[in-house]
C-alpha cells in the first residue's frame, strides 16, 4: 500500500499568540513548532501502522520552507520512509492543496490520510479540497480505519454519533481522535531519520484569500466567585443576570 | 442573483448548523438587495422551518445524499441554476466534507468556521483555536463561507418558503453508509451544537463518579463534555474531548469541575459565552477565563446545583 501522509508545522499548544506588522503578521519569535497534532498523532501513526500490517510505504507530504524540515524529520522519526516537501510559502488553503494534489495526481497513492485541521488555521479545508482536486472519495472526521484489499472501512463523526462507511480505495481522509494513538519516537527511529530521503519539489498553486487582519480576543472580565454553600444564588445569577439558562 | 444555503437533514428535519447556515445566507442576502435559497437532499415536512430563517425559496432534491462527491455536484448544479456568487455550509462534519469540494468544483475561495457577517469586504473567524481572530479577505468572483455552530445563531421571523424539486446529475455514490452508533442513548444536542455544556476532568477522581455530571447536564438540558487526560485514559469517550485538540465548542453556557484550565483546555472553550468553574484550588487558571466560579469540591457543588435547578423548575 502506498500512502501519503500531509503533515504542516504549527505552533506549539503552549506559545504566546501574538502579532506583528500592526496585525498582519503572526509573531514567532520565541514560538517552537510541532508536527500539527491532528497530523502526528492520528493520521501518520494510523498510516504506519497500516504500513506495518499490510507492507508498503509512507511518505509525508508538507507545503513550506526549509524552516519545516526539523518537524519532517521528526515525522521520519516516528516512522514515515521518505518525505516531501513542495517549497512553497502558501497563502490559503486552496494553494496548499493545489500543491499536494499536483504531486499526488501520478504517484499512484492508495490513501492520503490528513490531520482533520491544523491548530493555527484551523481551516479542515485542505483534506477534501485534495480528494476534489483529484476526484477521489473523501472521508471527513474519521475515527477509525481498516484497510483490506480495496477495501476501506472506517467510521467518521457525524450528527449525534459515529456512521460506519465503506469506501473503495484510493481515498483521502481526514483524521480525528480515536484513529490511533500518539507514538514517542525512539533512539533508532531519530538516528535513521536523518539519512532518510526529504525531496523538494517545486509546482504551482493561486491562493484565492488572505488574512487581512489577526486580532485577539476582548479580555475577560474578572470573575465572580459565588459561597461553595449558595449553589442557588449560581443559578439565580445565570439565569437572571447571565441569562444563560 | 442569490445566496445558496447548503441544508443537510437529520430524520426529516434541517440540523441546527443547516438552519444556522440558512440564516446566515439570508442576513447576508438582504445585506445585499439579494434572495437567498436554500437546497437540501432527502424528504422534509412542508419547508422545513426554512422559511422562517428568511430563505425565500428551497430546492428540494429526493435523494437522501451522504456521498461528499454526490452532495458537491448537487450543490455545484444548485449554485449555478440560481446564479449564486455566494454558498453558505455549516462548519460541521457535512461542511467540512462538501465545502471544500465545492470550493474547488465552483473555483471559489473558501473561508471556513466564520463568526460573523462579511463586513468590509473581510469575513471573521476564529484561529489558534480561539486564541485569536482574523479578518479574512477573499479574491475570486464566487465565494464559500462555512459558519461555525452556535456563533450566528438561527434568526427566524420570515415567512414560509416555497419548495422546488431540484436534481442534477451527482453521479455514482462512492461512500456507502453500513452503521451508525448513537454518541448518547438519551439524545443529547451533539458537542458542537451545544448551548449548554457540561464538562469535568481528572478532579472527579474516576469515570464511576460521572453520575453527578451527568444529573446536572440532564437537569439543564446539557450535553456532557470532559478534559483530554480523561478521554485518554478512557474514563469518557473521545467524542466528549474539547479543547485544542479535541473539539472546539461555544455554547451559551460552560461548565468545568474539576478542569485545571490549562491552554489546551482553554483554547477549545473560551468562546463560550458564559463560563462557569467548579474547583477546589482557588488558584486554578481556569478562574483567570471564567465569568462565575466556586472554590469548592465538585462532590458537593455538583449535586446542590442539580437540586437549584430542579427546585427553579418546580
Ligand atoms: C499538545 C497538547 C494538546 C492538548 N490538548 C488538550 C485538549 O484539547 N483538551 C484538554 O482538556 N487538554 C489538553 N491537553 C492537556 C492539558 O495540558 C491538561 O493536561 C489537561 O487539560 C488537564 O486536564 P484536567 O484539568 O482534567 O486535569 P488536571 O490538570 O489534573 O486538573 C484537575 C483539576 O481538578 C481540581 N480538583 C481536584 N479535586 C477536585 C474536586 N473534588 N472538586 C473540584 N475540583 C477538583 C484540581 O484542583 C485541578 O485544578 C493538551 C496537552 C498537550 C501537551
Amino acid at each position: 500500500m502506498k500512502i501519503l501522509v500531509c503533515i504542516s508545522q504549527a505552533p506549539d499548544t503552549t506559545s504566546r499568540i501574538a502579532f506583528t506588522d500592526e496585525g498582519k503578521t503572526f509573531d514567532s519569535s520565541g514560538v517552537q513548532y510541532i508536527v500539527n497534532p491532528y497530523d502526528e498523532w492520528y493520521a501518520l501513526v494510523r498510516g504506519i501502522e497500516l504500513k506495518e500490517a499490510h507492507g508498503g510505504t509512507v511518505t509525508t507530504m508538507t507545503v513550506g520552507g526549509a524552516v519545516c524540515d526539523p518537524v519532517i524529520r521528526k515525522a521520519l522519526a516516528i516512522g514515515a520512509d521518505d518525505a516531501v516537501r513542495m517549497d512553497a510559502e502558501p497563502t490559503d488553503a486552496m494553494q496548499t492543496a493545489q500543491l499536494i494534489a499536483s504531486y499526488a495526481k501520478d504517484q499512484a497513492f492508495d490513501l492520503i490520510l490528513c490531520g482533520k485541521e491544523t491548530i493555527d488555521h484551523n481551516g479542515s479545508m485542505v483534506p477534501a479540497m485534495i480528494a476534489e482536486m483529484l476526484d477521489w472519495p473523501f472521508v471527513a472526521l474519521a475515527t477509525h480505519l481498516e484497510v483490506e484489499g480495496n477495501a476501506a472501512t472506517l467510521k467518521r463523526e457525524a450528527a449525534g454519533g459515529i456512521e460506519h462507511v465503506k469506501v473503495n480505495l484510493p481515498l483521502v481522509l481526514s483524521a480525528a481522535k480515536g484513529m490511533a494513538e500518539q507514538r514517542i519516537p525512539n533512539m533508532r527511529g531519530i538516528m535513521s531519520a536523518r539519512s532518510k530521503a526529504l525531496n523538494v519539489e517545486q509546482a504551482d498553486g493561486t491562493a484565492m484569500s488572505a488574512v487581512r487582519q489577526f486580532s485577539l480576543p476582548p479580555e475577560k472580565g474578572a470573575c465572580k466567585i459565588i459561597p461553595a454553600d449558595q449553589a442557588e444564588e449560581l443559578i439565580r445569577l445565570l439565569r437572571e443576570e447571565a441569562k444563560a439558562i | 442573483m442569490s445566496v445558496l444555503a447548503i441544508v443537510p437533514l437529520n430524520n426529516g428535519r434541517p440540523t441546527k448548523g443547516g438552519l444556522e447556515a440558512a440564516s446566515y445566507a439570508a442576513a447576508f442576502a438582504k445585506d445585499q438587495g439579494l434572495e437567498a435559497i436554500a437546497l437540501v437532499a432527502g424528504s422534509i415536512q412542508t419547508d422545513g422551518d426554512l422559511g422562517a430563517t428568511g430563505v425565500v425559496r428551497v430546492l428540494q432534491c429526493s435523494d437522501e445524499l451522504t456521498d461528499s462527491s454526490q452532495w458537491t455536484r448537487l450543490a455545484a448544479a444548485a449554485a449555478q441554476e440560481c446564479g449564486a456568487k455566494t454558498v453558505v455550509l455549516t462548519h460541521d462534519h457535512t461542511g467540512r466534507a462538501i465545502g471544500p469540494r465545492l470550493a474547488v468544483r465552483l473555483n471559489a475561495g473558501m473561508v471556513s468556521g466564520v463568526t460573523a457577517l462579511p463586513q468590509a469586504g473581510a469575513v471573521r473567524k476564529n484561529v489558534f483555536s480561539g486564541k485569536a481572530m482574523a479578518d479574512v479577505e477573499v479574491s475570486s468572483e464566487v465565494v464559500v463561507y462555512s459558519v461555525t455552530p452556535n456563533a450566528f445563531g438561527v434568526r427566524d421571523g420570515g415567512s414560509p418558503a416555497a419548495v422546488t424539486a431540484f436534481s442534477a446529475e451527482v453521479g455514482d455514490a462512492r461512500e456507502q453508509v453500513t452503521g451508525f452508533d448513537p454518541a448518547s442513548a438519551d439524545g443529547q444536542t451533539p458537542l458542537p451544537e451545544a448551548e449548554l455544556v457540561v464538562s469535568a476532568g481528572r478532579g472527579l477522581k474516576g469515570p464511576e463518579n460521572w453520575g453527578i455530571v451527568e444529573d446536572l447536564a440532564k437537569a439543564l438540558g446539557a450535553t456532557t463534555a470532559c478534559s483530554r487526560p480523561v478521554s485518554d485514559i478512557g474514563w469518557r469517550p473521545h467524542h466528549e474531548h474539547v479543547g485544542q485538540t479535541g473539539i472546539t465548542i461555544r455554547p451559551n453556557l460552560y461548565i468545568a469541575a474539576g478542569i485545571s484550565g490549562a491552554i489546551q483546555h482553554l483554547a477549545g472553550v473560551n468562546q463560550s459565552k458564559v463560563i462557569v468553574v467548579v474547583n477546589t484550588d482557588p488558584e486554578a487558571p481556569f478562574f483567570k477565563a471564567a465569568d462565575y466560579g466556586i472554590v469548592g469540591d465538585a462532590f458537593e457543588v455538583l449535586p446542590r446545583l442539580t437540586a437549584a435547578i430542579k427546585a427553579l423548575d418546580a
